[in-house]
């Protein structure tokens, strides 16, 4: 295969993998937004928190590295899980501290109290761990499939020699950021679908009085829809660790942009939107930098957020007020 | 009532947040052991928080250090009888963690309303220097850097913007100082040096910043006159976090270094360390970088140094701390050793040199007079500084200034060398 075709797929693996976590990002953006017509600008944030809490957390149990065997199989997702609890619930606490008094004010108090909360939570990440660059241990055990003799001589029935591909890697690391990414949007869309919760969630984001009148209680839904976009920004946050292995107290911000891009090209409020969204940014952020030139992925990017708001106002999926339209 | 509660709380959310940038200021005073006579501030304006705070304090540190030795010799008192005190301001912003030129321009202008600031000095970013620049200029102030090396600053150059440096002389004086060498150098000699460690094809990435960028344009430059191919040449956004696409063209690219015109808090560590994770070191492509990522904490940044031994190259305008050979070299390492606990950063060296400069200027003055120190700032001849003996030009440059390369390996900076520009005619090109 020629090297141009290897750096395009090289580039489609890379986009792919920037939409995984932009998706799970994104989603909290637009579940905020579809339920309380907030955009929560202290959400990357959230992010970070996910990449410093679960460094922590790991510190703490200090395992072996890489990660192997039994660690690998239970304190890897006892980590994850115990990060996406702690993440939902600083979400959920925010929520009541900083927004919930504001629920009948007008909606630039709340929007500006959100910016507030993220400069807030950077400022108290870089006391906390410091403000420079901090690595995050190789916890995950990393092997390229392209390097792996199975997968070689697959490839090589096939009539293909695939240990020419000097350009194309895909890891133990990419499998695990899918692993965990796509069920999770999975599992998110059928728990909005078919529980009551979300339905709920549903009924609340529709019409918030009459959801009242149905006896439905709304500020707990309020709250389970804060943890649940907390918990997968968190989770966000610990993969994008063990996958880059690198971060610092301001990446929510860059992220966070980004993610919020994505929810609004795709149709903010609107779960399948935000997730297309982010893998069409992703994409684009990795097609951009190579072939453009990083120096103009912004304005790449947010030249299709303009050209989208501009033309289609309501997003590719179509926004909704409600997250009701799944 | 419930309404004045809440009020209550947004108030205190902002005053938190107001307290939490200068919670870093703190008072960085010396306390001088000489009482007598008036007192001269001197206002250092460079990171003290954000991803540079490592270098940022270690500079301080070093001009206190400065000030101290200097009262040593002088049986405690201060230049000319006068009591200093170092005002240690920080300019970088909290939300980004980089200098910012709003705090740079607000710290300048603090000098020129104090009274008693007499020298501006700083900073520590070139494009930070860019704002204050003009500020103490106008006021006819002398300022002098520990560490700007953005030729434009003080002279024009090939790839220097249009008007530069006049732009930054309203006034039409020359105010602005420095002790240290420049980028015009830094990159041709950055470019020959690659060339006489082997390399063929170069990638050269910057952070679009004056000083990353201007390093990235003279490497360019002087690559393609000495037969450096130049594969490759990509900016990217300080704040971005993900580099693999880049990345990946860098590897199709076929060029076997990265030259990257970066500092600590502008992507540098990121590309370092996402060249490791995507395999660009196992394939044998190398990474070069300026003075702005000289400092130890790159290694801690990275997630440690035994990723970029033998795989990074670093230049520094002079030899680094712990190889000062000179009496003076070795008195300023020790006592910075002794006194901190710690290594000083490299660029503390420069810190401590532009302070001896700054007590000596204030010590020929005698007075306290912005005009009469600016003045005999300008006349420093011959001047005995850590990395040289040197003098000031008319632009406001040191006249002697040399860059050491490093390589990094066995966990640290090692194998320091002389580099220059020319280097390139009479090195043996090795094969790596």
């Amino acid at each position: 295969m020629s090297i141009d075709n290897q750096i395009f797929i090289q580039n489609v693996i890379i986009g792919l993998t920037v939409g995984g976590y932009l998706a799970l990002i994104a989603l909290g953006y637009t579940m905020v937004y579809g339920i309380i017509e907030l955009i929560n600008f202290a959400h990357g944030d959230l992010f970070a928190f996910g990449f410093f809490i679960s460094l922590t957390i790991f510190a703490k149990i200090n395992p072996e590295i890489p990660l192997h065997g039994s660690d690998l199989y239970f304190v890897l997702p006892a980590v994850a899980l115990l990060t996406m609890l702690l993440t939902g619930s600083l979400n959920v606490a925010i929520d009541q501290i900083a927004y919930r008094p504001l629920r009948k004010a007008p909606r630039l108090a709340p929007l500006l109290t959100a910016v507030g909360v993220s400069f807030m939570l950077e400022a108290i990440y870089s006391i906390w761990k410091g403000p420079t660059q901090i690595p995050y241990p190789r916890y995950f055990p990393k092997e390229d499939y392209i390097e792996n003799e199975h997968v070689i001589s697959f490839f090589s029935k096939l009539g293909m020699d695939i240990t020419e591909w000097r350009i194309v890697s895909f890891t133990t690391k990419d499998l695990f950021l899918f692993s965990v990414t796509i069920p999770l949007v999975a599992l998110l869309t059928l728990f909005i679908d078919r529980t009551r919760i979300g339905k709920a969630m549903r009924a609340s984001a529709q019409d918030r009085e009459a959801a009242m009148m149905m006896g439905i209680n709304v500020n707990r839904i309020i709250a389970a829809t804060f943890f649940v976009g907390g918990a997968l920004a968190g989770v966000a946050g610990m993969v994008w660790g063990l996958y880059i292995n690198s971060g610092r107290f301001t990446m929510g911000f860059e992220a966070g942009l980004m993610a919020f891009t994505s929810a609004v090209l795709g149709g903010i409020g609107n779960i399948r939107g935000a997730v297309l969204g982010a893998f069409i940014i992703g994409m684009t952020k990795a097609m951009s930098d190579s072939y453009i030139g990083s120096e103009w992925t912004r304005v790449v990017i947010f030249s299709i957020l303009i050209l989208m708001l501009v033309f289609r106002p309501s997003g590719i999926l179509g926004s909704t007020q409600s997250i009701e339209k799944l | 009532m419930r309404m004045k509660r809440y009020l209550g709380l947004v108030l205190l959310i902002t005053i938190a947040m107001m307290a939490m940038p200068t919670a870093n200021h703190g008072s960085n005073a010396v306390k001088p052991v000489s009482a007598q006579g008036e007192k001269i501030k001197v206002y250092t304006s460079w990171p003290l928080s954000g991803g540079t705070q490592a270098v940022g304090e270690s500079m301080l540190k070093a001009a206190e250090l400065a000030l101290a030795h200097y009262e040593e010799d002088h049986d405690g008192a201060g230049p000319a009888g006068f009591e200093i005190e170092i005002v240690g301001l920080d300019d970088a912003s909290p939300t980004t963690g980089a200098w910012d030129g709003t705090i740079e321009a607000e710290n300048a202008q603090r000098c020129v309303n104090d009274p008693e600031c007499m020298v501006y000095f700083g900073t520590y970013n070139s494009g930070a220097a860019k704002v204050s620049m003009v500020i103490t200029n106008e006021a006819g102030i002398a300022q002098i850097t520990p560490a700007n090396s953005y030729a434009g600053l003080t002279r024009a150059c090939e790839t220097c913007a249009e008007g530069e440096p006049d732009i930054y002389r309203p006034s039409g004086e020359v105010n602005y100082f420095r002790t240290n060498g420049t980028d015009d150098f830094q990159g041709p000699s950055d470019a020959s040096w690659a060339y006489c460690l082997g390399f063929e094809s170069v990638y050269i990435l910057d952070d679009t910043q004056a000083y990353g960028k201007g390093l990235a344009d003279e490497f360019e430059r002087h690559a393609e006159e000495i037969g450096l191919e130049v594969a490759g040449r990509a900016s990217v956004e300080s704040t971005d976090i993900d580099f693999r696409a880049l990345l990946t063209d860098v590897l199709a690219s076929g060029a076997d270094m990265v030259f990257g015109g970066f500092v600590l808090d502008s992507g540098g560590p990121q590309v370092i360390q996402q060249m490791f994770e995507l395999g660009l070191f196992e394939e044998d492509i190398y990474f070069m970088g300026p003075d702005g990522m000289a400092s130890p904490a790159l290694f801690d940044q990275i997630g440690g140094v035994e990723i970029a031994n033998d795989y990074v190259y670093i230049s520094f305008p002079g030899p680094l701390p712990s190889t000062l050979e000179s009496e003076q070299g070795v008195r300023f390492y020790q006592g910075y050793v002794d006194a901190y606990g710690e290594e000083p950063d490299p660029y503390a060296i420069y810190a401590y040199q532009s302070m001896q400069v700054i007590l000596d200027s204030i010590e020929r003055a005698g007075v306290a007079d912005r005009a009469a120190i600016l003045e005999a700032m300008r006349g420093t001849t011959e001047f005995e500084g850590l990395s040289a003996t040197f003098g000031f030009d008319e632009n406001g440059d040191a006249t002697v200034s040399g860059f050491y390369g490093y390589a990094v390996g066995d966990d640290t900076f090692i194998d320091g060398t002389l580099i220059t520009p020319n280097m390139n005619e009479t090195c043996e090109v090795a094969t790596d």
